[in-house]
């Protein structure tokens, strides 16, 4: 009987120690939960102010907005704005001339940013490489208000350097802040000189990947730099690029607003090629102030933009490879 | 094999070599172009802000100054209020905003790649989902001037830019990367989490935070539009949205002198405003040259996807 109790005696206490051990775990597991939520919630709030309650703000687009009443104490004006905005031929230029030149520097910016990918590729093991990388990254680093500045120098109509140039050879010098025809160009290749160099970098680390061995046996079988590159090089990276592309392709909406406003200077007589919906809707918010308006085109630009991310997405989900996930999510 | 099938081999092996030698060669004369055409325009405002004015106005503008001349630099330097204030807002925004995000990132990415937290799910996808959508600029708006009401506030400046979703999802790739023992050690020797979080994974990361502060504070340094959307007060006006301004009084100033009603009064030369730009422009160059490294590291780290 003595030893039974003893006996009994001791599982409690094996069992109680046992419950206090769990007890203590659980305690630590959720006070580390705890300072991880802690942790979370200030950027979280931000999240959550920036990201989430501006949402609402696209009620604005479906009334008539004054400022003193707020957002939802502003009359209800159903589809008006809406019917405003595409009756304006502003806005659908705005809409044709955002596509029409993301698709430019999308195309043109993949092709370049391609081909500087395999010269550095090629010459990856010289010392230099990390000189040409910093310099074809740098200027993505100088602000659009900047590269105005020099876009301005190259292009003044009195002294900028082309208009020079162009003088000393005997021919007649352009106009070019109102020359509208000649900006999807100017602007193609100030966006590439801005992008190529990152651009490049995302194709330059696919290539490295590459079994060196592959280069090695087509070189045997005599094949050249240029069939290496069709044959083994592009169709190794056509996954990225295709990705890439498709991407770009979701975003097609959205134009830079740097680029647009600070290298053309804003300057009206260029809208024709020029004007895109962001700075259409930065005019009608800050210029003329019709907040309603520009509630409408942003509306339109971001649903729109929504299903496009959303769709194209999807795609690259269904070629990504499982190792490989490139998805955005 | 014969000695002529010999000599021939060699030879095709002499000529492999030497267009392989060619073929290297003309691919460093495009990079070294192509290095020159992204140095070339930066070159061109410096050599423009040493120039004489008037040689500006009559010979144009060159790689190479007409005629050299600081007067630019002395001008901006004899009456420095405006441009050292902006600097003042610019080196604030930058120093105040760059340590800000990423004492709000950091934790969050932190947060988030722990493995055992149970809200990672749910907080990942509330987080990473707005990724996909954006209000865009006028509900933004709206909020800052109407609700948050900190237009013509440094706040307006520094807002913006503290939570980049995009960062967060590199951070926290970067934290669930670390080792798990290192972690699990300190648990054992009784340490919390957040002082794990100081003491081991903070130190452990940080050549990822490098390249987010080193990103944050470009986007800080570089940024024009917000003032251009809430600062009004030219006290508060930043660097580089000052630059903007002069430019376009500038265009103003010249589009009303061709009208014929010229009341040109305090605008910058041509020159100063690019010793403006030169001066605005050089300590973001100098961040970027010194610490490129940490750049061409994002790469790999995903930043530019």
């Amino acid at each position: 009987m003595d030893t039974t109790l003893n006996q009994s005696n001791r599982t409690t206490s094996v069992a109680s120690s046992e419950r206090n051990r769990w007890a203590m775990i659980r305690g630590h597991k959720f006070r580390r939960n705890l300072v991880w939520l802690l942790m979370s919630l200030p950027a979280l709030l931000w999240i959550l102010v920036f990201k989430y309650l501006t949402l609402f703000g696209a009620w604005i687009a479906f009334t008539d907005f004054k400022v003193r009443r707020g957002v939802f104490g502003s009359d209800f004006v159903g589809l008006d704005n809406f019917r405003f905005l595409f009756a304006t031929d502003t806005a659908v230029r705005a809409t044709i001339n955002t596509i029409a030149l993301n698709l430019l520097f999308i195309s043109g910016g993949v092709i370049a940013s391609m081909l500087i990918a395999w010269l550095l590729y090629e010459i990856y093991t010289s010392r230099l490489t990390k000189f040409y990388q910093t310099m074809l990254l740098l200027p993505r680093f100088i602000s659009w208000v900047v590269v105005g500045y020099f876009v301005y120098a190259l292009l003044a109509t009195d002294n900028g350097l082309i208009n020079m140039l162009l003088r000393n050879f005997g021919l007649e010098p352009v106009s070019w802040y109102n020359t509208p025809q000649a900006w999807p160009l100017i602007l193609l290749l100030t966006s590439l000189w801005s992008g190529m160099g990152i651009g490049s970098l995302i194709y330059l680390s696919g290539m490295l990947a590459i079994d060196t061995q592959l280069f090695e046996a087509a070189r045997i079988d005599g094949a050249n730099k240029w069939q290496q590159f069709i044959y083994i090089t592009f169709p190794i990276i056509m996954p990225l690029l295709v990705i890439n592309l498709l991407l770009s392709l979701a975003f097609i909406l959205n134009a830079d607003f740097g680029l647009f406003f600070q290298v053309t200077r804003n300057q009206p007589l260029l809208y024709s090629t020029t004007d895109v919906l962001d700075t259409y809707i930065y005019r009608s918010l800050i210029v003329t102030q019709n907040v309603s308006m520009a509630a409408a085109a942003q509306f339109y630009q971001s649903i729109v933009g929504f299903v496009l991310v959303i769709f194209f997405n999807w795609i690259v989900r269904r070629i990504e490879r499982a190792d490989e996930p490139l998805a955005l999510f | 094999m014969t000695y002529s099938q010999r000599l021939r081999a060699q030879k095709r092996l002499d000529t492999d070599s030497l267009m392989n030698w060619l073929a290297r060669f003309s691919v460093h004369i495009v990079l070294i172009l192509l290095s020159l055409g992204c140095l070339l325009p930066l070159v061109l405002i410096i050599s423009a802000s040493f120039t004489d004015e008037i040689a500006l106005t009559r010979f144009g503008y060159n790689l190479i100054p007409a005629q050299f001349s600081t007067t630019a630099y002395e001008l901006i330097f004899r009456n420095p209020t405006v441009i050292l204030r902006a600097y003042a807002v610019t080196v604030f925004t930058t120093i105040f905003g760059t340590i800000s995000a990423l004492a709000l990132m950091a934790p969050l990415a932190y947060a988030l790649s722990r493995p055992d937290f149970i809200l990672r799910k749910p907080l990942s996808l509330f987080v990473f989902f707005t990724m996909l959508f954006s209000g865009g600029i006028v509900p933004y708006y709206i909020l800052m001037t109407q609700y948050l009401r900190v237009q013509n506030t440094l706040f307006a400046l520094i807002l913006p830019y503290l939570v980049v979703v995009y960062y967060v999802l590199i951070l926290r790739t970067y934290f669930a990367a670390l080792p798990a023992e290192l972690i699990d050690a300190a648990r054992v020797d009784g340490a919390g989490e957040f002082r794990i979080f100081i003491s081991i994974a903070l130190p452990l990361a940080k050549p990822a935070l490098a390249t987010i502060a080193l990103l944050t504070a470009l986007n800080y340094w570089n940024d024009w539009t917000t003032a251009l959307y809430f600062i009004r007060d030219s006290q508060l006006y930043p660097l580089q949205y000052m630059l903007y301004i002069i430019q376009s009084n500038a265009q103003a100033m010249q589009l009303q002198a061709s009208v014929g009603n010229i009341s040109v009064g305090e605008i910058p030369t041509q020159t100063a405003r690019m010793a403006m730009a030169v001066l605005a422009t050089g300590p973001a160059a100098l961040m970027f040259l010194i610490f490129q490294r940490y750049l061409v590291r994002g790469v790999t780290l995903g930043a530019f996807k």
